[in-house]
């Protein structure tokens, strides 16, 4: 897995994009090498890339938000993250592929490992983390000036991404995101033209282009109706093979019908993760069980 | 004053709209009216005037082909040729363009530059202030300043140029004000979402934030276009008045506010006719450029 993937500093962007990516980089906080050597994190033996958190903490100016987590995401598994409001679960999701720190005030420290390699690293270029690990969220947010095709044509096209077969990948992104049958017939209307979940399938085929190691769903379903997340949660279950994924959900059935895993958060704290049948069924914490069960939330 | 009010006879007592109610609405909606009347008062006599003095003007043969020397053909025939605005009309163009082309870049690069980069700090709201202190100076200050500047300072003389940078310090605040509103009016969720494609910033800039916003910044750009079309002041001292046609702007150049002005000063009857056809014409210049404004930013994407 690690010999076949480019390190994040190295990746072969163009020199302007590496221009902008190491000025960039003054943001990053650079992890303390004091403790520990970190050892590999032990990859997962299916096909695919595994994540491990290793003492996240994510601030807003000063209030600390997330507070230390350690969390591994197992390759080609659906990893749900339930929690009630203001957990700090999509903050923790945000600080994964390093958009948290786009906030105004806002930092992230600790390591985020992709098949080993810390993202958090003082020479991480952000733009190669990013084409790593890609993210849907919340809202469809289609491009509002670009038709279907160049809406998932930006992936490759935003990313710096050259070379050709950019139909074919653009079919292949469709395709993956169960959305071509649809469209393939106006590839060139423009993307805010589709229903909403449409175009949040448009939106995952955005993110698919760029042929991600990691897919981050921020509350993927939370403005669709329950046939469009149902064709959402379907999508997810093909992609896994393809990509680890990362739903932050807070519909806790979708968590049940879509997660291999499921973790729970509450306050930035993790209280637990497990199996999903076992955090649903038999919960080790007892917060847990109030949560599932529906005391709070 | 009494909670139930009597109703007036109606069917219903309890909830009835009062008498006293209904007077004063009746007053309050008179009052709103006149009001509205009087203001058009004022906007109506100026068109009707401007029709009625300028149209005749202009359609006049030879009135936008012949300069004000009176040396060419046609407009007001007799021994007195006075001539048309063609330098004027022509000067105005250029000058205006060559405003835009100077104040259009740097207007919307400061705005990027607010809403994409500088954000919240105290330098951006140092300069968002003073921004806003150059919105409010009076356009005969820019004048001289340039008048001080370009040609007190250097020694030479009125120029077209001199008055396309004295527009341009005009429209500035203008450009850098609505291009920020429209640059922040975009969605952060687009950005965020082409960040975390892996797009590098200046790209995200340049191929989503300023697609989406580019139809209401050409809105407020022709706003501060039709604003810079109408000024005399900061051409007076800068640009000069001249008659003849010259489309180089580092010669003297004419334009209509200062032909009106220079007519007006003339005091002949001919004059003053030109003077309400040269009005009329920069009216509807700047209408043309309004209404291309509003009709651009109804296509807006981002309402």
């Amino acid at each position: 897995m690690t010999a076949d993937r480019t390190t994040p500093s190295s990746v072969d962007v163009s020199p302007d994009d590496t221009a902008d990516g190491t000025e960039r980089t003054r943001a990053a906080q650079p992890v303390p090498s004091a403790g520990p050597a970190p050892a590999p994190a032990p990859v997962s033996s299916s096909a695919g890339h595994a994540l491990r958190l290793e003492q996240l903490r994510a601030f807003y100016g000063d209030a600390e938000q997330v507070k230390g987590i350690d969390l591994d995401f197992n390759a080609g598994e659906v990893t749900a993250i339930i929690g009630p409001s203001g957990c700090g679960k999509s903050t923790m999701v945000r600080c994964i592929n390093r958009m948290h720190e786009e906030i105004p005030g806002a930092h992230a420290e600790g390591r985020v490992l992709l098949d080993g390699e810390n993202l958090y690293g003082p020479t991480v270029d952000l733009v190669a983390v990013r084409r790593a690990i890609g993210m849907v969220f919340q809202k469809p947010n289609p491009f509002p000036t670009m038709s279907i095709f160049d809406n998932v044509a930006a992936g490759l096209k935003l990313s710096g991404a050259r070379g050709g077969g950019l139909r074919e990948k653009v079919e292949g992104a469709l395709r993956g995101a169960s959305l071509w049958e649809e469209v393939k017939d106006r590839l060139s209307e423009p993307g805010i033209g589709l229903s909403g979940g449409q175009q949040q399938r448009l939106c995952i085929a955005r993110s698919l282009a760029v042929e991600p190691e990691v897919l981050l769903m921020d509350e993927p379903c939370s403005a669709l109706d329950p046939i469009a997340t149902l064709k959402i949660e379907e999508l997810i279950e093909e992609l896994k093979q393809r990509v680890t994924i990362v739903i932050v959900t807070h519909n806790m059935q979708q968590a049940a019908r879509v997660a291999d895993r499921t973790a729970f958060m509450l306050t930035g704290d993790l209280v637990e993760v497990g199996q999903t049948s076992d955090i649903f069924t038999n919960p080790r914490d007892s917060r847990t069980e109030e949560y599932v069960t529906g005391k709070f939330g | 004053m009494s909670a139930a009010a009597p109703a007036a006879g109606g069917i219903n007592a309890r909830y009835g709209v009062s008498a006293r109610r209904r007077r004063t609405d009746v007053a309050m909606r008179g009052v709103l009216l006149a009001g509205t009347a009087i203001a058009l008062v004022p906007l109506l006599l100026i068109i009707y005037y401007l029709l009625h003095k300028g149209l005749s003007s202009m359609t006049s043969g030879g009135f936008f082909t012949s300069d004000p020397t009176g040396a060419s053909a046609g407009f007001f025939g007799g021994a007195q040729k006075i001539g048309g605005i063609k330098s004027a009309l022509l000067g105005t163009v250029e000058i205006v363009l060559i405003a835009s082309a100077i104040a259009v870049p740097i207007g919307i690069g400061v705005a990027l530059w607010l809403v994409e980069y500088g954000r919240n700090s105290v330098y951006a709201n140092i300069i968002r202030f003073f921004v806003d202190v150059l919105t409010g100076v009076p356009s005969i200050v820019f004048g001289l300043f340039i008048y001080i500047v370009l040609i007190v300072g250097t020694g030479s003389t009125y120029a077209g140029w001199k008055g396309s940078v004295t527009l341009s310090l005009l429209m500035l605040p203008i450009v850098i004000r609505s291009a920020e509103v429209v640059l922040s009016l975009v969605p952060g969720a687009l950005r965020e979402s082409a960040l975390a494609l892996g797009a590098p910033r200046w790209r995200v800039i340049f191929k989503v934030v300023l697609p989406t916003a580019a139809s209401g910044m050409v809105t407020g750009v022709l706003l501060a276009v039709a604003r810079a079309a109408g000024e005399t002041a900061p051409l007076l001292f800068t640009a000069g008045v001249t008659n003849v046609t010259t489309l180089n702007p580092t010669h003297y150049q004419n334009s209509l506010p200062l032909q009106i002005y220079n007519d007006f000063i003339a005091g002949t009857t001919q004059n003053f006719n030109r003077a309400w056809g040269a009005a009329l014409t920069l009216v509807l210049l700047i209408l043309i450029v309004n209404l291309s404004a509003r009709f651009i930013s109804s296509r807006s994407r981002l309402g």
